[in-house]
């Protein structure tokens, strides 16, 4: 049986008497791509952080299905079994890659470490794997010593997307992977997105406030307004007949090309 | 949220739904059945204006059919194709179609879908008269057939089933920066697990019957003339030889040449025992491939 890979049942997070998000309920699938969408302050950014476990939820249920087939409280983890996890299976690539690569080490150093972080020990094999990466992403591999300062913020986005997938995770977190580069990088790092998603029947969690970006990435979409998820479904269902005010109002607020 | 619906399903509904949804699940040839549609868009930044597309629609389509959609423009032609297709939510009505939503992705290679019903569904808020099941088995003399009802199925569901059973050709190519037009036809292919190689070889024999000339193969269709993206969208569109297709004006922008190859495919997929629906404006080649015709005619006023 295909089952979910996640399920979030009343998820909640506040900020004193601010909410973060509220009541979010839904669940993720292997292969799929989901993007929350939504404009400044509409909870996506907390919902990430939350369903990441970087922040602790206030209400709510989390479970992950584990490899062995069990439902994983994730609320209740341990803080050694969360960092194993997010070692292990997943992944979260952040808005800005500096924030998501190690500045000190080299681009080769920065996609192989995670792998030594998972038991690699073999210098020669984890650079080659390392390289081919770097590769997949389409950067120049005689590069491959050099620090991440020197690459260019797309290149950055890359290697940051090489690091987190060497490992080869299940689930993915993106915090708007593609905001801040020129649209030409950004065709480049989506066309990248979409054919690793496939590839590797990986799941991904995709915020951002392009619908663009949705349209073209994600088999499901969630709409959240002022903490709350207000539609989700089939992206082209939500894009091409979305029920809500606010979804209305979003699809026609895009301008054309 | 609630989602608005214009067609209040009575009794009578509900019981004839029942009795048609067992008669569509014991008659293998019969591949999609829709009962009652309607569609109505609320405008909400517009003030919440409803504009009634589609009233109480029924169709059957049965493999080896053809059923070409007419009627003036504004009549719901296409808003009906996209209701069977699920990128628009039907207002009320159920369409059952013959097929699976096992999800067999090339990773999961043959993994079936669970019973879980996704947000969308929830979002949706069945009314209290809906009965209509999310899936449901039924026996007939070739063994188990598998039935899923659209309306109601979840975006995990219906994603299943576009890639095993419905197929869609749209009105314009939805371009994608970067991917090239082989790829662009290739990837329904490679979405059911067939080697790219295959999928590519595929690619190129239909790209070439639809006279797609060979130096644009490499290059993403976003330049090419209207003609020409209809052609990839058609070659994207048939490529997996659905059982049920459902074409959206094919032929719109094509010169009669081209023309002729479409009604050639589209004949062709017919007869393999596909079932069809299509939206066709010139008369030559409604005439080449119809094997019946559903007028629709333009919903007046919004139905209380």
């Amino acid at each position: 049986m295909m089952e979910p890979l996640l399920k979030v049942r009343q998820l909640s997070k506040r900020y004193g008497s601010r909410i973060g998000c509220e009541n979010v309920s839904f669940d993720m699938y292997p292969g799929e791509v989901l993007c929350v969408v939504g404009e400044s302050g509409s909870g996506k950014s907390t919902l990430l952080n939350t369903l990441a476990l970087r922040t602790p939820a206030d209400a709510g249920s989390l479970q992950y299905a584990t490899t062995q087939g069990d439902w994983l409280d994730l609320l209740t983890l341990s803080e050694p079994r969360r960092r194993m996890l997010m070692r292990t299976e997943w992944g979260f690539v952040e808005q800005n890659p500096r924030d998501g690569l190690r500045a000190a080490v080299s681009a080769g150093a920065n996609i192989g470490e995670p792998l030594m972080a998972v038991g690699a020990r073999h210098y020669g094999q984890i650079r080659d794997t390392a390289a081919q990466w770097m590769d997949r992403v389409e950067l120049d591999t005689a590069r491959i010593d050099e620090l991440p300062a020197a690459f260019s913020g797309g290149m950055q986005q890359r290697l940051q997307i090489a690091r987190n997938l060497v490992t080869n995770p299940r689930l993915v977190f993106m915090d708007e992977p593609t905001a801040g580069l020129d649209v030409s990088v950004q065709a480049r790092l989506l066309d990248l997105l979409r054919t690793l998603t496939s590839q590797l029947h990986l799941s991904a969690l995709v915020v951002t406030h392009d619908i663009g970006v949705a349209r073209l990435l994600a088999h499901r979409l969630m709409v959240m307004q002022h903490g709350q998820v207000v539609e989700a479904g089939l992206t082209d269902q939500v894009l091409d007949d979305p029920q809500h005010p606010y979804t209305q109002l979003l699809v026609s607020s895009v301008l054309p090309v | 949220m609630t989602l608005t619906a214009t067609g209040t399903d009575t009794l009578g509904d509900v019981a004839k739904r029942d009795v048609a949804q067992r008669d569509f699940a014991a008659n293998d040839a019969l591949m999609l059945r829709a009962l009652g549609i309607s569609k109505t868009f609320t405008l909400h930044p517009q003030g919440g204006v409803q504009i009634p597309a589609l009233h109480k629609v029924d169709l059957d389509v049965s493999r080896g059919e053809c059923i070409v959609l007419v009627g003036p423009s504004g009549a719901g032609k296409s808003s009906l194709l996209r209701c069977l297709y699920g990128n628009y939510l039907a207002s009320a009505g159920a369409i059952y179609v013959r097929g699976s939503a096992l999800s067999t992705t090339a990773a999961a290679g043959g993994a079936t879908v669970g019973a879980a019903v996704g947000v969308a569904a929830a979002n949706r808020g069945a009314p209290a008269d809906r009965s209509a099941p999310v899936d449901e088995r039924a026996q007939d003399g070739h063994g188990t057939a598998v039935c899923t009802e659209l309306t109601h199925a979840s975006p995990h569901q219906v994603i299943a089933l576009r890639r095993q059973t419905l197929g869609y050709v749209s009105q314009f190519l939805h371009v994608i920066p970067r991917v090239s037009t082989l790829s662009i036809v290739a990837e329904p292919l490679v979405l059911r697990g067939i080697g790219a190689r295959e999928a590519e070889d595929r690619a190129r024999a239909l790209l070439s019957r639809l006279m797609v000339p060979q130096r644009l193969w490499t290059l993403p269709p976003a330049t090419f003339s209207g003609g020409e993206q209809q052609r990839v969208n058609i070659a994207r569109g048939l490529i997996a030889e659905h059982p049920i297709l459902l074409l959206d004006e094919p032929t719109a922008s094509l010169d009669a040449e081209n023309r002729d190859v479409v009604a050639e495919l589209i004949v062709e997929a017919r007869e393999r025992g596909a079932a069809i629906v299509g939206i066709f404006h010139d008369e030559e080649t409604r005439n080449k491939v119809a094997t019946r015709r559903l007028e629709l005619k333009p919903v007046l006023r919004a139905v209380a």
